[in-house]
């Protein structure tokens, strides 16, 4: 089964997907990742692709979120795991001893599976990325918070109680604020690690259709569990299994015409 | 086929009620003990109060205490109280900003090994008799000050207090780690990925997320501070008066008890009575304390989900 040509296009989708290609964003050579003994990345080469939004699919234990979590050396803080090869961000060696993790971390925006906002009021939460790395005025600040939380397409629903606990928020109003935290902080790339497994389906499409507007200005990197999300909101999909990358490309090829086998299962439900 | 011989219903009902009884008796035991000391204090200040030295008016409006001593007699709680705060406000100063900050040290930056020897080695604090704070205080604490400061005397409130605040230590340090701990591994992520440094993470997410647990640690401390007897008896002094002075002698309620009790003062006279209207005051503030803290915990508990 692969799944008709029609469930792709949309006019937007159709036109990031022909975009002259410019330089990838994150360039990826030869990537090997351990926990301890475990093998957990081997041997991972590939492009990720700037202003357009990557798809990491596979099983669960296959590597794409250890990956994602080497692009901003979120790995560092587990003390078991370490890393070889090169992880390049728009040229710059990520992997290096010299690379200052905070401004990585500036540059490279993170979402969790599961909403994490701080215990602190909306307006504190999109404020607290900023705060780390500048100083700001008053108005700098609210303009910065009100921007993000409209690209987070949040702000109609919040511009009223910023100063409400983030609690509050249902939860897929707390994972869009997560984005717009993740906004604030100025980065060039987002990681996604399944932002919409602990959502309800409504919520799910909201995501998604932020994560299209989204890609307009930011470089996306999307790990999901759900096949349909990959096909709906990537222009780029990398297949994993087993700690290898088994197949990568255009995400419309990937779905319809995978030329490796265990691509194929993967994709059309045969196992995973 | 079957093994064994069926219970019996009867011996089934009846062992279920004797253990409902029994859990019953073992509850309301220890409820009973605790309205029955409430009934005695209150009976006893009642009758404190009955005396014609005594008025009410003068227990919570003056600010002169003097049973003992001297021709005319004093009733004012507020030099006591005085003095039990002074002791508790240094014994605070010292042990809730050190309490936190190793705490801080044990639940965010301390590797493991370094916590499984650190932390029982603190809580070995908290097995110390209170006496042996006392002496500790007086034979150690008081010396140290004096060569410091002559000004501070062989009885002085710094002295005991700091002696409690080492005391109280390890409870700070011990329940502020647990509530750090227990604020999700999800938020330190959250605040890494934004490029938070780990002090960052630590002061601005960890330690405000947890802050109803650190409270409530802090007021538990205080009342522990504010009831403390032996250490005051040995070390403070027992001159009551209105004074901030760490240098000064002070007199505690708890201290005041002790002396009463231990037969300064005849037995049914106003003196001896005089001791369980403070208690009542002194059970008062701790009880409070404990229900502030409850309230804290109760209040700003799910903050987390």
């Amino acid at each position: 089964m692969t799944l008709p040509s029609s469930f792709f296009p949309t006019p937007a989708h159709d036109a990031r997907v022909h975009a002259v290609e410019a330089a990838p964003a994150v360039v990826v050579r030869n990537l090997n990742a351990w926990y301890g003994s475990f093998h957990a990345l081997t041997d991972l080469t590939l492009n990720i692709a700037a202003q357009r939004v990557t798809a990491f699919i596979g099983p669960s234990g296959c590597g794409k979120s250890t990956f994602l979590r080497w692009i901003n050396r979120m790995n560092d803080t587990i003390p078991t795991a370490r890393a070889e090869g090169s992880l390049c961000l728009h040229g710059d060696e990520v992997l290096a001893r010299s690379m200052d993790v905070v401004e990585l971390r500036r540059r490279v925006g993170m979402v969790f599976q599961k909403p994490n906002p701080f215990p602190k009021s909306i307006y504190d939460n999109v404020a607290f990325g900023p705060r780390l790395h500048r100083v700001y005025s008053k108005g700098d600040l609210d303009l910065l918070v009100e921007q993000s939380l409209r690209q987070a397409a949040l702000w109609n629903e919040v511009k009223d109680r910023l100063r409400a606990s983030a609690l509050s928020l249902s939860g897929g109003q707390q994972q869009r604020l997560c984005i717009a935290r993740a906004i604030a902080a100025g980065p060039e790339l987002l990681l996604m690690d399944e932002p919409c497994s602990a959502l309800d389906p409504k919520s799910t499409l909201a995501i998604e259709e932020l994560i299209e507007q989204l890609a307009e200005r930011y470089t996306i990197v999307i790990v999901t569990h759900n096949m349909q999300q990959a096909a709906r909101v990537s222009d780029t999909t990398a297949f994993f299994f087993e700690g290898r990358l088994i197949e990568w490309g255009e995400t419309e090829a990937i779905f319809t015409k995978p030329t490796n086998r265990q691509t194929e299962d993967y994709v059309t439900g045969r196992f995973g | 086929m079957s093994f064994g011989r069926a219970r019996s219903r009867r011996w089934r009902d009846w062992s279920e009620r004797g253990i409902r009884w029994s859990l019953f008796c073992a509850s309301f035991f220890s409820v009973f003990v605790t309205f029955a000391i409430l009934v005695i204090l209150a009976k006893e200040s009642f009758l404190f109060f009955g005396f014609e030295e005594v008025s009410i008016g003068e227990f919570f409006g003056s600010t002169e205490w003097n049973p003992l001593l001297g021709g005319e007699k004093h009733f004012g709680i507020w030099p006591l109280v005085c003095g039990t705060m002074l002791v508790t406000v240094i014994a605070a100063c010292f042990a809730l900003p050190i309490g936190l900050t190793a705490a801080v040290y044990l639940s965010e930056y301390a590797r493991p090994t370094t916590r499984a020897i650190l932390k029982p080695a603190l809580e070995v604090l908290a097995g110390i008799p209170t006496v042996v704070y006392g002496f500790f205080a007086l034979t150690a604490i008081t010396p140290i000050l004096h060569s410091i400061a002559p000004r501070f005397g062989n009885y002085n409130a710094m002295s005991a207090g700091l002696a409690i605040g080492i005391m109280i230590l390890p409870i700070v340090c011990s329940l502020s780690e647990d509530a750090l701990r227990s604020v999700p591994r999800s938020l330190r992520d959250g605040a890494y990925a934004l490029g938070g440094t780990k002090f960052d993470v630590s002061v601005k997410v960890v330690v405000p997320a947890a802050l109803s647990g650190i409270v409530a640690s802090f007021l538990l401390a205080m009342s522990r501070a504010i009831g403390e007897t032996m250490v005051v008896a040995l070390a403070a002094g027992g001159i009551a008066q209105m004074t901030a002075e760490p240098w000064a002698e002070v007199q505690t309620m708890t201290a005041y008890m002790v002396q009463i009790f231990l037969g300064d003062a005849p037995a049914n006279g106003v003196e001896y009575a005089s001791s369980y209207a403070v208690a009542a005051v002194l059970f008062t503030i701790t009880l409070s304390f404990t229900l502030v803290g409850r309230y804290i915990l109760k209040r700003f508990r799910e903050e987390y989900e």
